[in-house]
């Protein structure tokens, strides 16, 4: 063709304008397919069940609005226990994830030594690693320090807490380390200065300096702790012990038709997630880039 | 680099402190069990908690058992369509939709919010919620195909001609985002020099997503391939919630599923299932290192 780039560039709007909506309506169309089954389902878990398979896309008003499946939910399945056993196994290996982590990534960022790369590459091949692959020998491990499989609710709790955190270190300590890298010296230099040691300027100055991506590893470590259900599957055995995501699969396989019951657990699990997510979002979506990718 | 001949590195025993504890978790329970876990695969073990009767007769049984059990070749022929339907279709749909969102300006925060989203949520949520999704009766894909008058009886989603779209599309869907973030971040990274360039050379919007935008996403498509494939490797919460045991007929088995049916989910059969997750092991490392190879970054 022989036409000028300028006139190309004014022949363009409508067409242009066209492409835009086109573009926004794809864009939309998959938006509305992550959106729309949780606004079903929240929906329907406010609906009897003749009323979630006649009309399941009414919105329940009237007659049709009820709470009994949230009542039925919290009568019959354990899930404040459940609850509480998802937070404080989640949260602890949040926190030590977090500090085990952060101290390995200092260092390796900070110290030169000999064998620096080498530990390096080891933190690298240990993402590799599925928990298929190492998930019977550390509950067979476990199970013979007589922690795995036991009827006391701390031994339980360790038992999974301590493989979901060595799951988890290898790509906190690469988030981390990408981040601790770019900080400058300066300020680590004169904290020495004044006297303090080099743990001091770890807890004092690194872990302050370097919060927000402190704060990706931290939501993210808990979020695959919380969902984990392989791990779980594993080492909660007995009903008192089970954490939300256990639960929610003997839910499935023990009330698989009691649609309402199962709306209203979906969204149990979902809502608290669903707060954390709305609150932290720009942590989340940006630190995992920022971080791990670069990484 | 300058940063390790600062005064206050020169010490070097407080790097015990920071190393030691990190260091013992990956060798206790990562390292330790993955070699642990090879030797057990030659060794005749039944339950979980129990000790080991002795070798397999002959020691490598549980892999010659794998080249000829046909559930094993149901798995892993399935695990690779799954392998293959991540690559296409999951990195696929993000790389169209992150270019779309490249060349918008309201709405960007929006979509990568939205998109994202599934990615955080329990996949046992999810597979419950997809059951009651693809519910025969009632069910919202049902209901919908019959609203729009596209079918007149049900269909069952879970029978043998649809349970591999079935148990497919919610792992796809779920992971698009996570893909689309990368994807979108590696856009960002292009530098805004090279657009104006290209703009001066009139360069139309499609040459400047097939001559600029995917070559630079090279690396990017790279990294998402590698990630596309340990994962589809990963898959087993959502469709054990929606398949449980293989249904129907043993036909929905993965490689993940059926080590866990081997190991705790009725078979009793441990040592079986640790040969099973060498297996997924080796298929990681080989397949991953095959499209590295293949997909290579060239010389310009």
């Amino acid at each position: 063709m022989t036409t000028s780039p300028l006139v190309k560039k004014q022949r363009n709007p409508v067409r242009a304008a066209l492409s835009k909506i086109v573009i926004y309506i794809v864009l939309g169309l998959w938006a509305a397919t992550t959106i729309f089954p949780f606004l079903w389902v929240l929906g329907n878990s406010f609906k009897e069940r003749k009323f979630i398979l006649s009309e399941t896309f009414a919105i329940p008003t009237g007659d049709m609005f009820t709470t009994s499946n949230y009542q039925t939910a919290f009568d019959r399945i354990p899930i404040f226990t459940a609850y509480r056993n998802s937070l404080v196994i989640s949260g602890a290996v949040t926190v030590f994830v977090i500090i085990i982590a952060g101290l390995c990534a200092y260092g390796l960022a900070r110290y030169s030594f000999k064998g620096r790369r080498l530990l390096h590459s080891i933190v690298l091949a240990a993402m590799m690693f599925p928990a298929f692959a190492t998930i019977i020998p550390v509950y067979r491990m476990e199970f013979q320090w007589g922690i795995a499989n036991t009827h006391s609710l701390p031994l339980t709790w360790l038992s999974i807490i301590l493989p979901q955190v060595a799951g988890n270190i290898s790509f906190a300590v690469i988030v981390l380390m990408g981040y601790i890298r770019s900080l400058p010296i300066d300020l680590e230099e004169a904290a020495f200065l004044e006297g303090y040691g080099v743990t001091r300027i770890f807890f004092r100055i690194i872990m302050p300096l370097a919060r927000p991506s402190f704060a990706t590893v931290g939501i993210f470590t808990f979020l695959w702790s919380y969902n984990d259900l392989f791990t779980q599957l594993f080492f909660l055995r007995y009903e008192k012990f089970y954490s939300i995501t256990r639960l929610l699969n003997m839910i499935s396989s023990q009330e698989g038709t009691n649609y309402g019951l199962l709306c209203s657990a979906v969204v149990l699990v979902v809502v608290p997630v669903l707060i954390v997510y709305i609150l932290l979002q720009k942590n989340i979506v940006k630190g995992l880039t920022a971080g791990a990718i670069k990484g | 680099m300058k940063n390790h001949n600062s005064m206050i590195f020169k010490k070097k025993g407080p790097l015990l402190l920071f190393l030691v504890p990190a260091f013992a978790f990956l060798a206790v329970y990562l390292f330790y069990p993955f070699v642990l876990n090879i030797w057990n695969s030659f060794q005749d073990i039944g339950g979980l908690g129990q000790a080991p009767a002795g070798m397999n007769d002959p020691w490598y049984k549980n892999y010659t058992d794998m080249a000829t059990d046909p559930v094993m070749h149901t798995a892993i022929l399935n695990t690779l369509l799954i392998m293959l339907c991540t690559i296409l279709f999951q990195v696929g749909i993000a790389l169209v939709l992150a270019l779309m969102v490249d060349g918008i300006r309201v709405g960007n925060q929006f979509f990568r919010t939205v998109y994202f989203f599934p990615i955080i949520i329990s996949a046992t949520a999810l597979g419950l919620m997809f059951n009651m999704v693809f519910l025969y009766d009632g069910g919202m894909v049902n209901e919908l195909l019959h609203s729009m008058g596209l079918i007149s009886k049900n269909i069952d989603w879970k029978d043998q001609s649809h349970w591999f779209f079935t148990m497919t599309a919610p792992v796809m869907w779920q992971y698009v985002g996570f893909y689309f973030v990368i994807i979108v971040t590696g856009l960002n990274n292009i530098s805004p020099d090279i657009y104006e360039a290209a703009e001066i050379d009139g360069a139309s919007a499609m040459q400047r997503i097939f001559r600029i935008k995917l070559p630079l996403l090279h690396n990017t498509l790279m990294t998402c391939l590698v990630l596309a494939i340990t994962g589809a490797l990963k898959v087993f919460d959502l469709p054990w919630t929606m398949f449980p045991n293989g249904i129907p007929l043993n036909a929905s088995w993965l490689t993940g599923t059926y080590m866990y049916k081997q190991t705790l989910g009725g078979a009793q059969n441990v040592d079986y299932g640790s040969a099973i997750s060498i297996l997924i092991v080796v298929l990681g490392v080989v397949i991953s290192q095959v499209a590295n190879a293949i997909f290579k970054e060239k010389d310009y």
